[in-house]
């Protein structure tokens, strides 16, 4: 075989591998999403129904109707508050931790270990906690919680990122007239841009995902979607329309964030892989 | 007036001694050069005044105000740093706009000083690009642009051209020490390559061990070294050491080197030296204080040496040859044509008025 052909060959092969993959993964998101816009016959017909006759939107309307679909919100609201306060104070300490060698040498290590605390471990203790202090089924209660356990990821992360900006760039913006704060502003924000957008996509994927707070510290004010989600397992039958209509909501926020962010996702996870 | 006074400074880096006690004054409009080795503490002595590093003893007073807890901004000073540091995501003029922006100068100020700095500096067609469009010599002189736009006190630069090749460095060098004039600003310049110290500074100061060994003109430390430190640093190729004593020699003093060759010293020589006789020292002479001798040169003080000449190397103008008294190499700058070929014998003179004589023990010059 010719060289040529033997390139030919290794190309086709991969985009095979590529394409075998690609449906692998998201064959489950096309069913669900086909689920939600489906009839009650075509869910259970056999042989599965691939494509729906119609794009009917009952499911959907009944989740808005009935309330549910406030619960999407609900995550909105305490996955981006969490995220935004995270990244905030987050990176602050993450910039002390890096340049003012804060605590020394393991406070940075001490620090990442948090993080890998097993939620379940602390999800009881906190909820008696919560119950004291009359945070259960309130936004102030989630928000804390999730900006609590995000911190440690976000230190972390920027710290990296912050590491990697040339001394020198802050140095001759402090000997030019700029405050240390105005530093931060005007130099080390926008020369780690990238990695912020990546490291507030993570955070706030994962208060979006998260599904043991939510269930053990709501009850009917703030309940997110995730736990909305179980409601439709019923001990007779499961509302399979439901499900999938409601799973949708909750995919769809994320779909747009990281499709108006993926540059920076790209660009800040292959940045972090270096020293993060 | 002072524009820099510096006075008992320390500075540690945990259990690291870097600057052990400078006492330092630098004039106004005066171009002063901090030479040494890497770890010497110039660069630690720098950001010092700076205000990047906290003195930890000491003061030092920028034009009589002292400023020891004063935050850099307000310091009055401009700096340019080694690597540039240069803000990727602004342009260039953008870059040079950024520090005197932070001092609210008006918009029409800024233009003004930029176009004007710009000229000064052959970047005018650049100002709209970005750092990572431009080669290290226009990223220097970016870098520098934005320290002259400052009207500073102090201007302090951290070795800016040793990111650069040879030939960029030259003509870098030329043009910092015209910009200097031209705005006959006080420039602070660290350096650990001794040509840029002696070809720029007004004044060198030479640091060794985060201490002053000597500070003065270029000419003085090269002429008058005060240790074996200061001769052996600056000079290329440097100078040449021996092992010798100090002997009676025709009614006066001279060296007798290691193969037992007397040269006499000149009478000037005598009374400082009168106490070291019969003791060890080590004899210092340049390389371009050994020549060939020639008939009929009979002025005073030139000692004869007769040599073998093992290693020739011409540089095109000059030719450096090496031949061994005992076991120590010696390196003589000759003229181009003065030997042809190696292993030849021939007559040398060593000009004893240049040369020095070293207390072994203290390493200073007697």
């Amino acid at each position: 075989m010719s060289l040529r052909r033997r390139r030919a060959v290794k190309l086709a092969l991969r985009y095979v591998a590529a394409v075998a993959l690609t449906v692998f993964f998201l064959f489950p998101i096309y069913w669900l999403f086909m689920i939600s816009f489906k009839t009650a016959d075509e869910i259970y017909a056999y042989p599965p129904v691939w494509w729906p006759s119609s794009l009917q939107l009952d499911n959907y309307l009944v989740l808005f109707r009935d309330g549910d679909a406030k619960t999407v919100w609900n995550s909105l609201v305490v996955a981006g508050t969490s995220t935004v306060i995270a990244m905030f104070i987050g990176t602050i300490c993450a910039y002390s931790l890096a340049r003012f060698r804060t605590g020394g040498e393991h406070l940075a290590n001490w620090i990442i270990s948090q993080r890998m605390i097993p939620p379940i471990a602390v999800v009881f203790p906190i909820f008696l906690l919560y119950v004291w202090f009359g945070l259960v089924d309130t936004y102030i209660g989630l928000i804390l919680l999730y900006t609590a356990f995000n911190l440690p990821y976000v230190i972390w992360m920027m710290r990296g990122y912050i590491l990697d900006i040339p001394q020198a760039l802050e140095e001759a913006a402090l000997v030019d007239g700029y405050t240390r704060w105005q530093v931060l502003w005007k130099v080390v924000f926008p020369m780690c841009r990238a990695g912020l957008f990546a490291t507030a996509i993570f955070t706030f994927v994962f208060a979006w995902n998260d599904f043991i707070f939510a269930l053990v510290l709501t009850r009917t004010e703030v309940t997110t979607y995730t736990v909305q989600v179980t409601h439709y397992f019923g001990g007779q039958s499961n509302f399979w329309a439901k499900i999938a209509a409601m799973s949708v909501l909750g995919t769809l926020p994320i779909f747009i964030v990281v499709g108006f962010m993926q540059r920076y996702l790209v660009r800040g996870i292959s940045l972090g892989a270096v020293k993060g | 007036m002072a524009d820099l006074k510096i006075t008992g400074l320390h500075k540690y880096y945990g259990a690291v001694h870097a600057v052990r006690g400078i006492d330092l004054e630098i004039p106004a409009g005066e171009f002063t050069v901090l030479v040494g080795q890497s770890g010497c503490g110039k660069s630690t002595l720098l950001r010092t005044i700076a205000g990047l590093e906290d003195a930890d003893e000491g003061t030092i007073e920028i034009g009589n105000e002292v400023v020891n807890d004063l935050a850099p901004r307000e310091r009055d000073i401009a700096m340019v740093f080694q690597n540039y540091a240069l803000y990727p995501y602004m342009t260039v003029y953008d870059n040079i706009a950024f520090g005197l922006r932070a001092r609210k100068t008006p918009k029409q100020d800024i233009a003004g000083k930029i176009a004007r700095a710009a000229e000064m500096l052959g970047i005018g067609h650049l100002l709209q690009r970005y750092p990572r469009q431009l080669s290290g010599g226009q990223l220097q002189r970016v870098a520098i642009g934005r320290a002259i736009v400052r009207n500073a006190r102090l201007y302090l630069f951290d070795e800016p051209l040793s990111n650069l090749d040879a030939q960029l460095r030259d003509e870098m060098r030329g043009e910092i020490k015209r910009l200097h004039q031209e705005l006959g600003k006080t420039m602070i310049y660290v350096t650990h390559d001794q040509i840029e110290a002696m070809t720029m500074a007004d004044r060198i100061v030479l640091l060794r061990d985060g201490r002053i060994e000597q500070a003065g003109a270029p000419l003085e430390l090269f002429e008058q070294p005060v240790t074996r430190y200061v001769a052996g640093f600056l000079g290329s190729p440097s100078m040449n050491f021996l092992d010798a004593t100090l002997v009676a020699a025709d009614g006066g003093l001279g060296v007798r080197l290691a193969d037992g060759t007397v040269l006499p010293l000149p009478p000037a020589r005598h009374a400082a030296l009168a106490g070291y006789r019969d003791r060890p020292v080590t004899f210092g002479v340049r390389p371009d204080h050994i020549g060939r001798a020639s008939p009929g040169d009979t002025r005073p003080g030139l000692a004869r040496y007769s040599a073998v000449i093992e290693l020739l190397q011409p540089t095109g103008s000059r030719t450096y040859g090496t031949f061994r008294v005992g076991s120590a190499e010696v390196v003589a700058e000759l003229k181009a044509h003065d030997v042809s070929q190696v292993n030849e014998r021939v007559e040398l003179v060593i000009d004893m008025n240049r040369a020095i004589v070293i207390d072994p023990d203290s390493e200073k010059v007697l």
